[in-house]
């Protein structure tokens, strides 16, 4: 038993790697359907697993694959944070898995649904695998392995502009993964070592080592520049966001769902190791000053994101560019540079991740029963599916941040990172910013409660489809009112990413 | 002067690379936007082989000593890098084969590979469902 336990880190990602062949083997959706379902399942049980085990433990766990010890052989490395974002995508993983294509059934064509289930748990596994994974050269196979089943699915979409949007995405997608890897080889060239935290230490050893400083070397300087740029590209901060509408707005609704609640969080997960563990703080925010670079990069997407989804006419597309604007506060979390900013940003990702898989699900509910997302069918609709209405409200107002849900516990840790690291201005303008999320989100109230239906007749809610965003919707009620835990766990997380114990 | 005639093998990565990357910003057919980020690919994949060798270095392969030993006083190559190419080589094949399987359907769908004739689709599809939505809800 304890011997099993003791390979939970690996589990974590083998368990969906060898499910995804599984379901090209079996050829059939009544097969296929209930083998991904368990695994996604699975999954998140033992990622929840790993999360109790990392709490109860100073030092991150360290899993050498194939008995070979780091910095030789490739390390899986769960810290808290980890673990954290790593039960995160699994579970949301999991729920918007529910929808499946009995939900998506005129989605995808027939007689593909079980290429669908296969390609959706390799993109489960290609994002675990980036999260548990302590190798840097690691990080990059398994951001291919995603992003490559994720252009699969998005080209799954009912409508033909998903591929036209899987194309964008591939070609800006594979650009950013490039620059990724450009990135380590440089990161190889001055450290020559592959292993996070055995770089972290070699960048500090030549740091203060005579002769060459590791902080002035143009190398180091140009290799974190390609790391950031691609991964910004792979996150849709600012200027980098053009794929991110299409990708999310044209795929199948489970899709959606997964990749508005998962894929960019895990992007911003290894941004923060990139800054953190692999460089160290003190080159990034104190010698190189990415910090103010980020925080103007964040604020522009904050208002940008948000302005821009005030003027969709879709629920999809809207929820989207609103992706694009809370992005931003992400981002804006780890410029601080502090322990309290990178606090604010895990919850923040725990909150949007959660709030925004419930909301893509409920549109889902709703594209099932009217056909479409647009404005002028959606019309009326807190008459004829009360509850589904309520339940986008309900996700709206967490959107917003207000108090009660646990948007409001994310962005109350980032107002106070930001007053505790002395920019009163900065906090003004989430606060300012957070009204434009209000607008966008009143749009929809107006559009469903003020407008005249299309018809007054009530309309069927597929319990299939929105029993999984009920439930989120109730974790982002609970831990909006007992945010105790989730701020003690991202708390502790924080501390460890800047503790002495990378 | 040396220092840039001495890393050449760096100039043929980078005039690789922003020709790659100019063909995948400003050519508007799928297909030779695929072709440049390929060239995009390669040249980080030159990147790395070129970081690998060392200059008199011989394959990574243990040479033996006269008496049978290993000779560790050879001056060998770093394998690594060329290791870890052989991943990205296959990354690279894989996200062809994914872009092209995409232009087909493209091709299929919207009867055109020109990303202007996409878009002009696009936007003509939209216009209809608006004017279609204006006429059915007065």
């Amino acid at each position: 038993m304890n011997d099993w336990i003791a390979h939970l880190p690996v589990l974590l990602v083998v368990v969906p790697l060898l499910t995804a062949p599984l379901c090209v083997v079996v050829k059939s959706p009544r097969l296929a359907r209930p083998l991904a379902t368990a695994a996604t399942f699975v999954t998140a049980i033992i990622a929840i697993g790993l999360v109790v085990w990392t709490s109860k433990q100073a030092e991150p766990i360290s899993y050498a694959l194939g008995g070979w010890p780091a910095p030789f052989g490739i390390e899986y490395r769960i810290s808290k944070a980890a673990a954290w974002v790593a039960a995160l995508v699994a579970s949301v993983g999991a729920l918007a898995l529910l929808l499946g294509t009995r939900h998506t059934r005129p989605e995808v064509r027939d007689g593909h649904e079980h290429l669908f289930y296969a390609a959706y748990v390799l993109c489960l596994a290609g994002l675990l695998g980036m999260v548990a994974t302590g190798d840097a050269f690691n990080v990059f196979v398994f951001l291919e392995i995603s992003s490559l089943s994720t252009y699969t699915l998005v080209a799954m979409g009912p409508r033909r502009r998903a591929f036209t949007a899987a194309f964008n995405y591939l070609i800006l997608g594979t650009l950013g993964g490039t620059f990724i890897l450009l990135g380590i080889g440089m990161l190889f060239q001055v450290t020559g070592s592959l292993n996070g935290a055995d770089i972290a230490a070699r960048m500090a050893e030549l740091h203060t080592s005579d002769g060459q400083d590791a902080y002035a070397s143009k190398t180091a300087h140009v290799a974190f520049a390609f790391l950031v740029c691609g991964l910004s590209i792979k996150l849709a901060v600012f200027p980098l966001h053009q794929w991110l509408p299409g990708a999310y707005a044209e795929s199948p609704s489970a899709v959606g769902a997964f990749l508005a609640g998962t894929a960019t969080k895990v992007i911003y997960f290894q941004l923060m190791k990139v800054c953190l563990l692999t460089f160290g703080a003190a080159f990034v925010f104190e010698s190189l000053h990415f910090g103010t670079l980020l925080t103007a990069l964040s604020l522009v997407a904050m208002f940008v994101g948000s302005i821009a989804a005030v003027y969709q006419t879709s629920l999809k597309r809207l929820l989207a560019f609103s992706s694009i604007g809370q992005v931003g506060y992400l981002t804006l979390g780890l410029a601080f540079g502090s322990q309290a900013g990178v606090k604010s940003g895990l919850l923040h990702m725990g909150a949007h991740g959660v709030t925004k898989g419930a909301l893509f699900i409920v549109v889902a509910t709703m594209v099932a029963a009217v056909g479409s997302d647009r404005f002028d069918r959606i019309a009326g609709l807190g008459k004829r599916m009360p509850l589904v209405a309520f339940a986008f409200v309900l996700g709206g107002v967490s959107l917003i941040g207000v108090p009660g849900t646990v948007g409001f516990v994310s962005k109350w840790a980032l107002l106070q990172a930001a007053l505790g690291d002395g920019h009163p201005l900065i906090a003004a303008m989430i606060l300012l910013s957070s009204l434009v999320a209000v607008v966008y989100v009143w749009r929809v109230v107006e559009v469903m409660y003020f407008r005249e239906p299309q018809s007054d007749a009530p309309l069927r809610i597929d319990w299939g489809a929105f029993t999984p965003a009920v439930l989120l919707l109730l974790v982002t009620i609970v831990f909006g009112l007992y945010s105790g835990p989730v701020e003690a766990l991202t708390d502790d997380a924080a501390a460890q990413l800047f503790g002495a114990h990378p | 002067m040396s220092m840039y005639l001495g890393l050449w093998h760096y100039w043929v990565v980078i005039v690789l690379m922003m020709t790659g990357l100019w063909v995948v910003i400003a050519k508007e057919n799928f297909v030779k936007k695929l072709m440049g980020l390929s060239v995009f690919q390669v040249s980080v994949i030159m990147f790395y082989v070129s970081m690998g060798k060392i200059e008199g270095g011989t394959p990574p392969i243990y040479l033996r000593t006269d008496d049978g030993g290993v000779d560790l006083s050879a001056v060998y190559s770093n394998p690594l890098p060329h290791v870890l190419m052989l991943t990205a080589i296959v990354v690279g094949v894989a996200t062809t084969a994914v872009g092209l399987a995409l232009v087909v359907r493209i091709r299929e769908a919207y009867g055109s590979t020109e990303e202007v004739d996409v878009a002009e689709a696009d936007r003509a599809e939209e216009e209809r469902l608006q004017l279609a939505t204006r006429g059915g809800a007065p």
